[in-house]
């Protein structure tokens, strides 16, 4: 057969196809080879073992939780589970109001305590300060040496931690009574024991602090070691903070990042009192701490005596870290605190047997849609096989594709959400079948028929995808959680779908209709024009089916000539003797 | 095969035609019954079985154990908290499924590691869910919003690509036939309401306009080609293009049907309770009432309401006076004829 436009457009519709996924291996493999994707898409907890929970922010009644406040508390929970060594774990937000935190394994009780825990700002003075080291005795700079004998620390060492429990309520009591919170003689001897042997590392923020004692601390990236006093204003007391640039009185800007701090009433009070004090003293005294989560994430030196409740933070800060400090003491401070919704560990056996009866069932029903497109539609059955299959792999890639760049990862919902796709998929191959064999069924050859068929398909199988497209958006921008898993992985094979038929159902009809096999109608291509009694040619008009007729044989020829007749005579009854009717020779 | 084929062939010339739309009036008063006890059902009953994450609570899955006596997970749990009163079931094959009220973090802990203990299975291998009552309440509220939002895009995007509300209608009339009922049989049945059954409701929404779609456009196509010449009424070209896709309609529901049900079955019988089994469930009730209301209640409905239109009513009478010409004999002709305005 000649080459004609519709052959030379299939063989370019199947190339795009060959492009597309091969540009999608090639991606993947890119992927691969970078070192951040894979070949098999991540899996959820559902699938993979371990334990989600989720926290829901414990709102007064008309209260709201503002993005902001929502990624703060993330970078909050991450900065806690990171410093607790769980690696891997996944800090999502979810539907503008809740938290979703994935941890592989199960996580001991302390991990739990710290997620759950809400921020502790508070602002303490710093008593000593030194650089972190195990051997460091906090004496090697310009603070005061403490009044009682340290002990070795070497001799001591980390070793009996345990006993310092017991060191410390026997030495709880200083010698002389602390005058204030920056007095040195806050530190007793099993304070100085403990900050001798303190690692930084060693910070436990799951216990909160008492307020009222000292606390022994680091600043956040390790690299001081502090003793503070007890806690002199709250982080409640803060009621705004921002990060701007430094105006002199004149109001220029001196290219210093600060940042500001609006203190409220309380605050303002408390702040006045310890500036009054701290702009007395010297040395590491003359700082005072802010501690977020039993960290000091910053340690000013006092300038000056602040009474308005309004002090600058100057330093070395640039506008990042000037902007996250302010946002650490804004919403650090912040009075939301999260309750645990639900918490689901998942064990890895679960988890794959899971995935497993998953993937066996979505193999049985394969085979089960398989086995039918063979019985309803012959070797035209394999054309939908052929399809799946492809619409399988272009969807498995794209949501490896996902996974690595978006960082989906595949539930049990979504799972089901695949096999689902199966059979939604499969429909647009039948109507555009079915409608190929009404064609033919109204007379015409198989190549028009399934010119003729695709555009009327076409328009079908894209409004109801369409509609289909719509229900997984819907579901995928306003629910939550497991329903979102689903909604994607509908709404992905939904295109795959119309990609697929498009690309490659279509050309591929187009192509074998062009063969001898499914062109003359072989009883077992499903497109057999005699078994699908190709006679009636629509509304008021019969035509003999010329071409098919010639083709026929014997014995089929007389089966035709039955049918037709009973086609026409109940065609006759319904459109009426007033038709035109081209009468053949069979017509008994 | 060959039989099936027949079959179509005979739907498409319209040989075989079964009267869908002629019998409304029992279809609706079948669907009105259908809905009359999906409703009373549930009612009757006690409402429904809501799962562990709507009414919180915590709950424990032990996999692969060798025994699987229930008392075992009772006393266990009673060793830790005397006064709960667990809820055991087994599910799949060898997993065992405690419900208890909600208890708190050391209680959990211990509970797991004492039914670990006393099913001598690692304790790694107990899942445990911890669910706050608000879970649930959560994804119904998103899964509300996500409905109405759904619905009234759907029902834009179809009047808009049909160019008439009353398609639309009836398409939305079928879809929500198809919730409640679906709704209904979970409320009768007693099966417990999960979020993963939640997702197979919302799933049948797409689903249910999905076949709707199909149907209608072919109902379009021959409604729209009904010239003034046509021997057919609005109804009758309704009627056929329902007939013309019931071969399609079989086709995709039993196509559709196949994996869900494979789904169901391994997750109902290996699996045993769990996402899987609920979404299935839902959705092979939801799949099969959908292709069902399509045919039976969709079609007639837009028929119905398309009917009274002064121009289709013109029509029908002239569609109906040729046909009574071409059967009839001349007597009845000019009966019929009388009643044509000119």
């Amino acid at each position: 057969m000649a080459k004609s436009s519709p052959t030379k457009k299939a063989w370019r519709s199947l190339t795009w196809l060959g492009v597309i996924i091969v540009g999608l291996i090639a991606l993947n493999g890119a992927g691969v080879l970078s070192g951040g994707g894979s070949w098999t898409p991540k899996l959820a907890l559902d699938l993979e073992g371990g334990t989600q929970i989720i926290l829901a922010p414990k709102l007064e009644s008309g209260q709201t939780v503002s993005n902001e406040q929502l990624s703060q508390a993330v970078s909050i929970i991450r900065q806690r589970i990171d410093s607790a060594g769980v690696s891997e774990s996944e800090i999502n937000t979810q539907g503008g109001q809740n938290i979703v935190i994935s941890i592989p394994g199960t996580p001991d009780d302390a991990t739990l305590n710290r997620i759950q825990s809400s921020a502790k700002l508070e602002f303490r003075p710093v008593i000593v300060a030194s650089a972190p080291s195990a051997d460091s005795v906090g004496t090697d700079d310009s603070t005061a040496e403490p009044t009682d004998g340290a002990t070795d620390p070497a001799a001591e060492g980390a070793t009996d931690t345990a006993t310092d429990e017991a060191a410390a309520a026997e030495e709880a009591t200083p010698s002389v009574a602390p005058t204030d919170a920056s007095d040195i003689n806050n530190i007793t001897p099993a304070l100085q024991e403990q900050f001798d042997s303190f690692q930084c590392s060693d910070i436990d923020t799951t216990v909160v602090a008492p307020a009222d004692e000292p606390l022994i601390t680091c600043e956040a990236d390790g690299s001081v070691k502090y003793i503070l006093g007890p806690v002199e204003v709250s982080g409640e007391n803060i009621s705004d903070a921002t990060n701007g640039q430094v105006t002199t009185q004149s109001g220029a800007t001196t290219g210093e990042w600060a940042v500001n701090i609006v203190f409220d009433g309380t605050g303002t009070e408390a702040f006045a009192d310890v500036t009054t004090r701290l702009s007395g003293l010297t040395g590491a005294q003359n700082q005072f701490a802010i501690v977020l989560d039993g960290s000091v994430i910053s340690a000013p030196q006092t300038l000056a005596v602040i009474t308005d409740g309004k002090p600058q933070i100057t330093g070395s800060f640039d506008q990042d870290t000037s902007k996250a400090l302010a946002d650490q003491l804004k919403f650090g401070a912040l009075p939301i605190s999260f309750a645990v919704q639900s918490q689901d560990t998942i064990s890895a056996t679960l988890g794959s047997t899971q995935l497993q009866s998953g993937l066996i069932a979505g193999l049985i029903g394969l085979i089960l849609v398989v086995l039918y497109s063979l019985v309803q539609y012959r070797l035209l059955g394999l054309v939908t096989v052929a399809s799946l299959i492809v619409a399988g792999v272009i969807t498995y890639f794209l949501i490896t594709l996902l996974s690595w760049r978006e960082g989906y990862r595949l539930s049990l919902a979504g799972v089901a959400g695949l096999i689902v796709a199966i059979g939604i998929t499969a429909d647009s191959f039948i109507v555009y079948f079915e409608r190929v064999r009404d064609e033919l069924r109204d007379g015409r050859g198989l190549v028009s028929s399934v010119e003729a068929g695709w555009r009327r398909a076409i328009r079908t199988i894209i409004a109801s995808d369409t509609v289909n497209f719509l229900a997984a958006a819907v579901l995928f921008v306003l629910a939550v959680g497991n329903v979102r898993g689903f909604a994607l992985t509908l709404g992905l094979t939904t295109l795959v779908d119309l990609l697929v038929v498009a690309l490659f159902t279509h050309p591929t009809l187009q192509l074998l209709a062009r063969t001898k096999f499914f062109g003359d109608g072989h009883k077992l291509s499903g497109l057999d024009p005699r078994a699908l009694g190709a006679v009636y040619r629509g509304r008021a008009r019969f035509e003999t089916p010329a071409p098919v007729a010639s083709r026929k044989g014997g014995t089929s020829s007389k089966e035709a000539a039955k049918r037709q007749t009973i086609a026409e005579r109940k065609a006759a009854e319904l459109i009426g003797t007033g038709s035109s009717k081209s009468t053949d020779g069979k017509d008994s | 095969m060959a039989s099936f084929n027949q079959f179509g062939n005979d739907l498409h010339t319209g040989k075989l035609s079964y009267d869908i739309v002629g019998r409304r009036k029992v279809w609706y008063a079948v669907a009105g019954v259908m809905i009359l006890i999906a409703i009373l059902g549930p009612v009757l009953r006690g409402g429904f079985t809501f799962g562990i994450e709507f009414t919180g609570g915590s709950q424990f899955v032990l996999s692969e154990v060798s025994t699987e006596e229930q008392d075992l997970a009772t006393t266990a749990v009673n060793d830790v908290v005397p006064e709960a009163v667990p809820k055991v079931s087994v599910v799949g094959t060898d997993s065992i499924r405690v419900q208890t009220d909600q208890l708190t973090d050391t209680e959990s802990r211990e509970v797991r590691a004492s039914l670990a203990s006393a099913f001598s299975v690692d304790p790694a291998q107990v899942t445990s869910s911890f669910i706050g009552p608000s879970w649930g309440q959560d994804i119904t509220g998103s899964a509300i919003r996500a409905l109405l939002t759904f619905l009234v895009l759907a029902g834009t995007v179809m009047a808009l690509y049909f160019r008439t509300w009353k398609m639309a209608v009836a398409a939305m009339v079928a879809l929500l036939h198809d919730l409640v009922i679906t709704a209904g049989i979970y409320g009768i049945t007693g099966f417990e309401i999960t979020p993963a059954a939640v997702i197979g409701f919302l799933t049948i929404l797409g689903y249910s306009l999905y076949d709707t779609v199909v149907v209608f456009d072919k109902i379009r196509e021959n409604t729209s080609e009904d010239g003034p010449e046509s021997r057919r009424t609005f109804a009758d070209s309704v009627n056929l293009a329902v007939n013309q896709t019931l071969v399609r309609s079989i086709n995709t529901s039993v196509v559709a049907v196949l994996p869900v049900a494979s789904i169901l079955v391994i997750g109902a019988f290996v699996l045993g309770a769990g996402t899987l089994r609920d979404i299935s469930l839902a959705l092979l009730i939801g799949m099969i009432v959908g292709t069902y209301s399509t045919i039976f209640i969709a079609a007639p409905l837009y028929a119905h309401l398309r009917e009274n239109e002064p121009e289709i009513r013109k029509r029908d009478k002239k569609a109906l006076a040729l046909k009574a010409k071409a059967t009839e004999t001349s007597v009845a002709t000019t009966g019929t004829g009388a009643d044509v305005p000119a």
